[in-house]
């Protein structure tokens, strides 16, 4: 019974990250810039947020909210790279995305490693740890640990379904995806479109990337990065067919068996398959790859998606 | 002055001008974060990154550090062929780190569980990395997957796959493999003596002049055949391609079981050369491929600038783990690295930028 409580638990708060993530995926490329630096921008989030539960002085559910925003900020602000080379240069937005990746992962050990010196000059790690910190994010009903950032992401599904699809920002944001040079003769501004798009992605995806790193540990070893978690909610948007409710579907989907990597030995007949542990550590991006195969025929990505807006040609 | 215009506007030279702009602006970057962490051993540091080998005070430790540092610039240099390859031909091939790591599991297992010589282990190794390699390209071109998708998914399979293969091949008291001078001598790369070359460094073998020849082949292949005309048609327009009677799902296969069976070489090169161990416990997939990108792009999509900027880049690296580590942190010299792609993104705009005031120039000589 207590496993599958567990499952239940991780399988929820895996969700809620790939939620978060895939939701800002979702908007940028709604708005027609592919953000595959989306790996780049949860680490940048993850930073944010460790930064702040461990410089300021909040506890309880102040400090919630503090390292919730402070993700979001620094998730957005890292975006801000992508939106300016995407949107007003027309960069190759995939090579720039790459980029994103990597840079994030150097800065953020690069800081977390300067961090970690600076107070004591014989921590060369990149580690940051959150013990006491993490309490606050968690209430525990029986063996359930519930986190607040489940409910935050269902807020936030709903929400994302409602700005798409019931409002003129989110109907106008869509255009710029399907058909930029439509949008523009009607008059919409399609630069601002897609810059609001790339930074509510970067706010969502730095989000995303401070409850990863809330969702086991109470450490965080950032020269690890997220594990290949920010292409794992891509193919969650995709899977999802770039629409909210099916996007919150799939990273059930998803979650359950990155969730089921961390709690299998609780379950007798998988243990008794006697499969390594690796196995299902593969499980989430196996299972990813099978489904895409089966999916991509019919994308439904947006019409524009990657295609670079330039004002002056038809 | 017509002479000077074209000087100018000639592609390779605008190709090899924005690569040093990119590489004078990561520097700057690079410098100013280590200035931010501590700027008193700053200057000292950014030296030491950028002299790299050229800091050691012997002649003959400069001569073994030259050959380290090109002993693992043949592998960067294949894995950057790897990403301009498929590049060319409109595939992103962000999946060399996987096919990288497929050949090294494949090398390694070959060499320390069968007993191979090197020149099986290299070839399985090349066809392990074509094999991933063609996984992608198959999905991309039957079932529209996206490329940069599988091969990150494939990355972390194969990563995992390779901890779980290769733990049958490790040190009973370590995470590491087995060492190959003691139990595969016979899968070590022949040096022909280019050990003498760096002061007896027994790890510099025919990989880097193979690397090299690679990097010929691949621009020969490219600009010369057939094959290559056609791939690169593909690339441009798919369905043009196919129009004129291209077999453009076969291309873009064939393109990636390339592209991986240069990743897979990339590893057979540094794996076989016994420089290094692979750790079972490795949690992140290689670096190799993913600096394979920033190679190929700061050398202008180029093989032959290939072989220029993955030195490059491979003398910055190293060059980071020779400052004071106790103050600035080794990933700087990632840091720039990563500053540098990010700037490669903006090539197009530049070269646009550049055509556009010489453009101007031109005109108001005219008048």
């Amino acid at each position: 019974m207590t496993t599958f409580v567990l499952l239940l638990q991780y399988t929820l708060i895996f969700a809620s990250v790939l939620t978060l993530v895939a939701l800002g995926g979702c908007y940028s490329e709604h708005s027609g810039v592919i953000n595959i630096g989306l790996e780049g921008i949860m680490v940048m989030g993850a930073l944010g947020g460790a930064m702040v539960m461990r410089f300021a002085p909040f506890t309880g559910f102040t400090l919630v909210i503090a390292s919730m925003l402070g993700a979001m900020i620094s998730g957005m602000i890292y975006s801000i790279l992508l939106a300016f080379s995407a949107v007003n240069l027309q960069a190759d937005q995939t090579i720039i995305g790459t980029a994103m990746n990597m840079l994030g992962l150097a800065l953020a050990t690069v800081i977390v490693k300067a961090v970690n010196m600076a107070e004591n000059t014989s921590n060369v790690s990149s580690t940051m740890v959150y013990v006491e910190q993490k309490k606050s994010f968690i209430i525990r009903f029986g063996h359930f640990e519930f986190n607040w950032f489940m409910l935050i992401a269902l807020i936030i599904l709903v929400i994302a379904f409602i700005v798409l699809y019931k409002t003129r920002f989110g109907l106008r944001l869509q255009s710029c995806g399907e058909h930029p040079q439509a949008a523009a003769s009607v008059g919409i501004d399609v630069y601002k479109m897609r810059w609001s798009g790339v930074l509510i992605s970067g706010a969502l995806g730095g989000l995303g990337g401070l409850v990863y790193i809330l969702a086991g540990v109470s450490e965080w070893k950032f020269e690890n990065g997220v594990a290949g978690f920010g292409f794992l909610a891509m193919a969650v948007m995709i899977f999802g067919q770039y629409k909210p409710l099916r996007i919150g579907v799939s990273a059930v989907l998803f979650g359950l068996f990155r969730a089921l990597g961390s709690v299998y030995t609780g379950f007798p007949l998988l243990v008794a398959l006697h499969l390594p542990s690796t196995v299902y550590n593969m499980l989430p991006y196996i299972v990813c790859l099978i489904i895409l195969t089966f999916t991509s025929k019919n994308s439904r990505a947006p019409k524009a998606d990657g295609i670079p807006y330039d004002k002056s040609s038809r | 002055m017509k002479s000077k215009k074209n000087w100018l506007r000639n592609d390779s030279v605008q190709a090899l001008l924005c690569s040093l702009i990119c590489v004078c602006i990561g520097i700057i970057i690079g410098y100013l974060v280590l200035l931010a962490i501590d700027p008193s051993g700053a200057g000292q540091a950014i030296t030491a990154i950028l002299k790299n080998w050229m800091n050691s005070s012997m002649a003959n430790l400069r001569l073994k550090n030259l050959g380290s540092t090109l002993v693992n610039t043949a592998p960067l240099l294949l894995c950057s062929l790897s990403v301009l390859f498929a590049y060319k031909v409109g595939l992103f091939n962000i999946g060399a780190s996987g096919q990288y790591c497929a050949g090294m599991t494949v090398a390694l297992y070959a060499a320390l569980a069968w007993h191979m010589n090197w020149v099986i282990c290299m070839i399985l190794a090349i066809l392990a990395g074509a094999v991933v390699g063609a996984i992608s390209g198959a999905l991309k071109a039957y079932r529209n997957v996206s490329e940069v998708i599988s091969g990150i998914m494939l990355n972390w399979i194969i990563l995992y796959i390779a901890n779980m293969v290769l733990s049958n091949v490790k040190e009973s008291t370590s995470t590491y493999t087995l060492k190959m001078a003691q139990n595969a001598p016979q899968a070590i790369l022949p040096t022909l003596g280019i050990d003498k070359l760096f002061n007896n460094f027994q790890y510099a073998t025919i990989a880097i002049p193979l690397a090299i020849i690679v990097a010929i082949l691949i621009w020969i292949l490219l600009e010369k055949t057939k094959l290559g005309y056609e791939l690169k048609a593909t690339g441009l327009n798919k369905n043009a391609a196919k129009y004129a009677g291209m077999k453009e799902n076969q291309n873009i296969i064939l393109t990636m079981a390339i592209s991986g069976a240069l990743a897979g070489l990339a590893a057979a090169c540094l794996y076989l050369t016994g420089i290094t161990q692979w750790s079972t416990g490795t949690t992140s997939v290689p670096g190799m491929g993913f600096n394979g990108i920033a190679a190929a792009f700061l050398g202008g999509l180029s093989p032959i600038g290939s072989i220029i900027s993955s030195y490059f880049i491979q003398h910055i690296t190293l060059g980071g783990t020779s400052i004071n580590l106790s103050v600035y942190p080794s990933q700087v010299a990632d840091l720039m690295s990563a500053i540098i792609i990010y700037l490669c993104g903006f090539v197009a705009f530049f070269k646009l930028m550049l055509n556009k005031w010489l453009d101007k120039r031109e005109s108001k000589g005219g008048k």
